[in-house]
């Protein structure tokens, strides 16, 4: 299933590497990073793989918004689909 | 890829400005749960409803999480009661609304819509049985929401069901006065109804509805007013533009989850009703939207105009933007759900005079509107006649959701919590309908009924 992963928050060294690592753990593959930095916010959309997570999605993103919570980020997944129905006719 | 402004957008509206899908309802026929005895077909009810939504609660759940979209209500809607009851030994129909609220609470929707029957040319025994039940039916139970049909264009207007409607609005105030008439608020009198609404409380799982489906509501006034925000000063052209293009997003993340439910529940997909439902929450209030447009206060004169642009531009956007769309389908102004209309209430400058004149060009009626406790039976009935009027002559559906709060007087406050909102007590006409609504019999369908 493709996913877009949401990481926002303030800006500092190691934010992607992080990211990456907790979603190469989880065994979701990454195919595509935009990201910016707005004054001292930082913003990354991910476009990711989850097909290879082994359990349900609301754990994945469960885990996601913990870890993120732990890096004082907010980090979500949704399933790529409602932007595309929102934004693509 | 999808551009990071159009992400960051989307989760905006989802975030601060309320977007969200209002209700995934299961629709579910009860007809083969007809039996002689009452106590089989309501174990038969119980039995069919708790079988067929078991995973609706769960399913919708995944769907939020996986899309971040919250769904934030979960509805079972059913056969008209009247019409599967009738066969049964019951005089007192309470027993299958005891059913339903027990059904409900097993499978965890907060509302489960059907307890109704369709009157508008005239009663059979069931009919008159289930809306005699009516206000001991809503009293007793926590979950049920009733809704009888009294008019259609084809039909005409049974007055001798807006009689009875008008006691039966009395009693079940009377009955919940300790909590200021709110079973009211799970009672709807209709013209028109229509068969695939899936908004409580005038849901119903109409005839010629399958064995189950999924109708979806899709919500979200805070988008439309912020993105009228860009349009600011612009003439109505670009109102209407802007409207559109959010009305069409909204219901095709409405459609998404609407095809995701039916497939993930194996259940036909019906509907999405592309509805703007406001709920108490500043920011989510149709009223915003009509005063964003240029308007002091929701009420003042402009007001039908502003609404009947917002009415078309919802549907006009939306209906692109679904395979099939249904149900109501357009802006709601329920008074105690809308922060905006609460307060235009207080303020005397939205009238149930201003409301009824905006039902002419909105989606529904006159929507939980609170007026004196006192407020005979017969002035009620006459304020269900006039909305029937509008909706048998303008082909649309009307409806009134209204709560005689008892002991309470125009300037008081009705809270009914939740969704359901707060209640300013408007004043009624002072004048009498006694006479009008003795009268009784049919008021004839309009000359453009015979369309054939």
């Amino acid at each position: 299933m493709r996913a877009i992963v949401t990481v926002i928050g303030r800006d500092r060294v190691g934010i992607i590497a992080e990211v990456s690592g907790a979603l190469a753990a989880a065994g979701v593959n990454i195919l595509d990073i935009t990201q910016t930095v707005t004054r001292e916010y930082f913003t990354m959309i991910m476009l990711t793989d989850t097909s290879g997570f082994g359990g349900a999605f609301s754990e994945l993103a469960d885990s996601l918004e913990a870890f993120g919570e732990k890096l004082g980020m907010s980090i979500r997944i949704q399933r790529e689909d409602i932007f595309e129905a929102m934004h693509r006719v | 890829m999808l551009n990071i402004n159009e992400i960051l957008e989307t989760n905006e509206m989802i975030d601060r400005q309320h977007l969200d899908i209002r209700t995934v309802t299961m629709g579910v026929s009860l007809r083969d749960c007809a039996a002689d005895s009452a106590d089989v077909a309501a174990r038969k009810i119980y039995d069919k409803v708790t079988r067929s939504a078991a995973r609706l609660v769960r399913v919708c759940e995944e769907i939020e999480r996986e899309f971040g979209i919250p769904i934030v209500n979960k509805r079972v809607s059913v056969t008209p009661i009247a019409a599967v009851a009738e066969s049964s030994d019951a005089e007192d129909y309470t027993v299958f609304a005891q059913a339903l609220d027990r059904a409900a609470k097993n499978v965890g929707v907060n509302f489960i819509g059907g307890f109704s029957a369709l009157v508008h040319k005239g009663f059979t025994k069931g009919d008159a049985r289930l809306i005699a039940s009516i206000p001991r039916a809503l009293a007793e139970t926590e979950r049920v929401c009733a809704s009888v049909n009294v008019a259609t264009t084809r039909a005409g207007i049974n007055m001798d069901a807006v009689r009875r409607m008008g006691e039966t609005v009395k009693s079940a105030a009377e009955l919940t006065a300790d909590s200021g008439g709110f079973a009211c608020a799970k009672l709807v009198v209709f013209a028109n109804a229509v068969e695939d609404n899936p908004f409580m409380a005038g849901a119903f799982h109409g005839s010629g509805e399958p064995e189950c489906v999924i109708n979806v509501g899709v919500s979200g006034p805070g988008a439309v007013k912020n993105a009228l925000l860009s349009a600011r000063g612009q003439p109505f052209d670009a109102v209407a533009e802007t409207i559109k293009r959010t009305a069409f997003r909204v219901t095709r993340m409405g459609q998404l989850v609407a095809r995701e439910a039916s497939s993930r529940l194996g259940v036909p997909f019906g509907i999405v009703d592309l509805s703007l439902a406001p709920t108490p929450a500043a920011g989510d209030s149709v009223a915003e939207i009509l005063e964003e447009m240029g308007l002091s206060s929701v009420g003042a004169h402009g007001t039908t105009a502003a609404l009947a642009l917002l009415n078309d531009a919802v549907k006009k956007g939306g209906v692109m933007a679904s395979s099939h769309v249904g149900g109501l389908s357009g802006a709601f102004i329920p008074v105690s759900e809308d922060a905006g209309m609460i307060k235009a209430a207080q303020s005397g400058v939205l009238t149930i005079e201003k409301l009824e004149a905006m039902t002419c060009v909105c989606s529904v009626g006159l929507d939980m509107i609170a007026v004196p406790g006192d407020t005979p039976a017969e002035t009620i009935a006459a304020i269900i006649a006039d909305e029937a009027a509008i909706g048998v002559v303008n082909n649309k559906t009307t409806a009134v959701r209204i709560i005689p709060a008892p002991g309470k007087n125009v300037g008081d406050v009705v809270d009914f919590g939740g969704l359901l909102g707060t209640a300013p007590v408007m004043p009624v006409s002072g004048g009498s309908a006694a006479d009008f609504i003795a009268r009784g019999g049919r008021m004839p369908a309009p000359l453009h009924s015979l369309r054939n």
